[in-house]
């Protein structure tokens, strides 16, 4: 009854698309608007810790490797702590604005996690492309929390956020265990399902 | 007549009025990206192919997860949005 790994992935690509419209909804309508009723303030701090606590599971389960294991198992740490604080922060426990920066060390450690798991280069096929291109996009894109952190009230800024969430959420969905990338596919990688 | 007045009103009256349309757009805009990919690459939707698939071929259809987030996202957290938008708009005009 376990889900085939690529299927994990299009399920966390649903919940960062949905959190990343959350998110772009809050960069356009601005935070004071968006934080008037309360269980629109908690949506996608919620989420974020949900999607975090889902990947415990999936560390548990997906243990193919000492590698996948270990990178699944910070990486949920990360994403869990980075929503518990946006919760936080929302419901006002915590104040200081570089509390943010725990989003910042979960893109980091994401990003990191991403590419310390993929062992294949990036041209072998489509999850191995797919697993470089996303720990490079967080990486680089860990500049929006930081950011968050030094200019809360930037626009530009949240949106950026905001639609580094959806990018994530397209790399996600394109991911397969076995497909071509570019129409290029290594010999060693296996036949392609679909 | 104070025309000055209805042009300081101006300003953030169009503002929030963008920031209705930008909301109102996002929702349908993602479901109809999960409508097009879905056209574009129908073999990811295995219900059109049912045969033989396991549980989880079936349940998770990537177009069809991204048509749902575009409609939970406008039936459930837009209305409401535009709705506070609107009070402050109300407010900011008053």
């Amino acid at each position: 009854m376990q889900p085939p790994s690529e299927h994990v992935h299009w399920l966390f690509a649903t919940g960062f698309l949905l959190l990343g419209l959350c998110l772009l909804g809050e960069a356009v309508v601005g935070t004071e608007v968006w934080r008037r009723r309360a269980w629109r303030a908690y949506l996608w701090p919620g989420l974020a810790f949900a999607l975090g606590v889902l990947l415990w599971p999936v560390m548990t389960f997906y243990t193919n490797s000492a590698i996948h294991m270990l990178a699944h198992g910070a990486w949920a740490q990360v994403l869990t702590l980075a929503g518990a604080v946006e919760l936080a922060l929302v419901r006002g426990k915590l104040e200081s604005r570089w509390w943010r920066l725990a989003m910042t060390a979960g893109f980091l450690v994401s990003g990191g996690a991403f590419l310390v798991h993929e062992q294949n280069a990036w041209l072998f096929q489509r999850s191995a492309f797919l697993h470089h291109l996303l720990g490079w996009t967080l990486l680089i894109g860990a500049i929006f929390p930081l950011a968050r952190c030094l200019r809360p009230r930037s626009q530009v800024v949240a949106t950026g956020f905001a639609l580094t969430f959806v990018v994530i959420s397209v790399m996600l969905y394109c991911d397969r265990d076995v497909a071509p990338i570019f129409g290029h596919i290594s010999e060693l990688a296996g036949t392609p399902r679909r | 007549m104070n025309a000055e007045l209805v042009t300081e009103l101006e300003g953030p009256l169009q503002r929030a009025t963008t920031r209705a349309r930008i909301m109102s757009a996002v929702g349908p805009a993602t479901a109809f990206a999960g409508v097009v990919w879905a056209l574009v690459q129908p073999e990811r939707i295995t219900l059109l192919h049912p045969q033989g698939q396991g549980f989880w071929w079936l349940f998770v259809e990537p177009p069809l997860l991204v048509i749902a987030v575009g409609l939970f996202f406008h039936l459930f957290v837009v209305p409401g949005l535009l709705e506070d938008l609107a009070e402050e708009e109300h407010a900011t005009a008053q």
